[in-house]
């Protein structure tokens, strides 16, 4: 029972990292669409239980709010649209990218494993500075918003700016053209 | 109480045994209440028939929807199918754990909370698990494999996603005021500053309210269970068990929408205007009465007012049509909401928040 108590964190982590996992294999094994869908929805929720076990509450709420709450039932509202069942079974053109993909895997691999090495032997950085802004202790909340307005304030809003210029773009390319004017 | 586990597993228990059963007594009881007070607005009188004045009707209800037959049609998608009212009735209860029905008191010397739990991201943890509950309803609608069905789905999900934004936007003006995202706090920051927030945020509490009845799939924005044009919508295919989940939830959703716009708009627990009834507040009459009750009572006086003007649209108003919907939401409320949000973040900037 100690046992238990003292390594709760740790097998929380392992069954929400487990869940996780299983649900972005589902994305790409289930044939039918509404079924991927949904095991990303699973993934999604496993990550924001790995957020809020790192204490970062604020953005495991963003995240079932904006992934799980909005993107999702878009993704789910175009595939009912479409009404795919499933996947027709047709011949596979992905095999000839298959070295391609085997390449990009191990770079990966590579970049994940070196990230991991960095963050076990490199200095650990002071957790507790995220918990406050010029001496004045914070929540999770806060220490978004400050680090996002004024550290990062720039790059915040050439995020925007490209977030608006995408948009754009879908409303041009979904329009209907019009008339004589040939739309946009 | 020296015992850690008391604590620690106990009490969470017993209050959430508590707070579930009284949600879940309470979306029955207002089925009925709904019923009888359409039937006095019809000229009518309603269900009374089963116990004194009919006060048994819920319970009846309940228990012929447990016996009755539960069909899985033979085309239906089976596990998302069962999926669907499971989606759509474990958030709207969860939402629960964080609203606050009154302040901690002392109970056999040890202090108790009236509230499961309070967060300090208590608003966006229920934004954020009452939008899990749109996919029970898009879900079961596709999953049943019925046109009607489909069409209440979709209908549903491209409402909620819509409604979502300017409902948000308004919770975000309340956020501006009170400089907190703990319900507990957004409370007691209109205790502190003597003005409940609907009288500052009028229009984004108009906004919230009006927001909020689509977000239930309420009338007169009912049209994903349009019954003049989709049979019953997303629950057409489901009957027995599967149903009454899918009943609880419309109806507890109900209650979760008036227990925020209590919280957020109507200073929650308090009682109101403590500015200038707070002599006949103190009186031996009232102060008799134990804090918990008291604070319990006005949170429930003002969810039932919210709840009554719920049932009143649905007697009065006639269905919109869904490009009348959408229009609404996007050319209306997202606008003025956004500029209801910046008229008061220059509010809060002039005259400050409540911090």
């Amino acid at each position: 029972m100690t046992w238990f108590l003292v390594h709760f964190a740790q097998v929380v982590f392992y069954c929400l990292a487990a869940c996780a996992v299983a649900g972005a294999v589902g994305v790409i094994a289930f044939r039918s669409p509404v079924h991927a869908a949904l095991s990303l929805l699973a993934t999604f929720l496993a990550v924001a239980g790995l957020f809020v076990l790192m204490e970062a509450e604020f953005l495991a709420a963003v995240q079932i709010l904006v992934y799980a709450g909005g993107v999702m039932v878009l993704f789910l509202f175009v595939i009912m649209l479409v009404n795919a069942r499933t996947i027709p079974q047709e011949p596979q053109y992905l095999g000839r990218l298959a070295p391609a993909a085997v390449g990009l895997g191990a770079l990966l691999a590579v970049l994940v494993g070196v990230g991991l090495w960095a963050a076990a032997h490199g200095n650990p950085g002071d957790a507790s500075s995220l918990r406050q802004v010029q001496g004045v202790p914070l929540g999770n909340t806060e220490a978004v918003g400050w680090s996002l307005y004024r550290d990062y304030l720039l790059p915040f809003e050439v995020v925007s700016i490209v977030l608006l210029v995408a948009m754009i773009g879908a409303i041009v390319m979904g329009r209907k053209e019009t008339g004589k004017e040939g739309g946009a | 109480m020296a015992n850690p586990w008391v604590l620690f597993l106990l009490v969470p228990l017993v209050k959430i045994v508590v707070i579930l059963g009284v949600v879940i007594l309470l979306a029955a009881y207002l089925s009925f209440f709904e019923r009888k007070i359409l039937a006095y607005m019809q000229i009518r009188i309603g269900p009374n028939r089963v116990g004194p004045r009919g006060w048994l009707q819920p319970i009846a209800d309940a228990l012929k929807l447990f016996v009755k037959e539960d069909i899985l049609p033979s085309r239906a998608e089976k596990f998302v199918y069962m999926l669907g009212p499971v989606l759509v009735t474990a958030p709207a209860l969860v939402v629960f754990s964080v609203i606050p029905f009154g302040t901690g008191f002392k109970l056999f010397g040890a202090e108790v909370t009236p509230y499961l739990t309070d967060v300090n991201i208590g608003i966006l943890f229920i934004l954020g698990v009452s939008s899990v509950g749109v996919y029970g309803i898009i879900l079961g609608g596709w999953a049943s494999n019925n046109k009607f069905s489909l069409m209440g789905g979709l209908r549903s999900a491209a409402q909620l996603v819509s409604y979502e934004v300017p409902m948000g936007l308004s919770v975000v003006t309340v956020l501006l005021m009170a400089s907190s995202l703990s319900l507990v706090k957004i409370v007691e920051a209109q205790r502190n500053s003597g003005v409940w927030f609907v009288f500052p945020g009028f229009i984004a509490f108009f906004i919230y309210f009006v927001c909020g009845v689509a977000e239930t799939n309420r009338n007169p924005f009912d049209l994903p269970e349009a019954e003049s044009e989709l049979v019953a919508g997303f629950h057409t295919e489901y009957s027995g068990m599967k149903f009454a989940f899918y009943f609880l939830a419309e109806y507890a959703n109900m209650v979760v929408i008036s227990s925020i716009a209590t919280v957020l708009f109507l200073g929650g627990w308090l009682p109101p205007f403590p500015n200038w009834l707070a002599g006949v507040w103190a009186a031996p009459v009232f102060t008799w009465i134990p804090t918990v009750i008291w604070n319990a009572g006005w949170f429930l006086v003002k969810m039932f007012a919210f709840l009554f003007v719920y049932i009143w649209f649905r007697g009065t108003f006639p269905r919109y049509r869904f490009d009348q919907l959408m229009a609404l939401g996007w050319k209306v409320f997202i606008p003025v909401s956004l500029v209801n949000l910046m008229a008061v973040a220059f509010g809060v900037l002039l005259i400050g928040g409540s911090r």
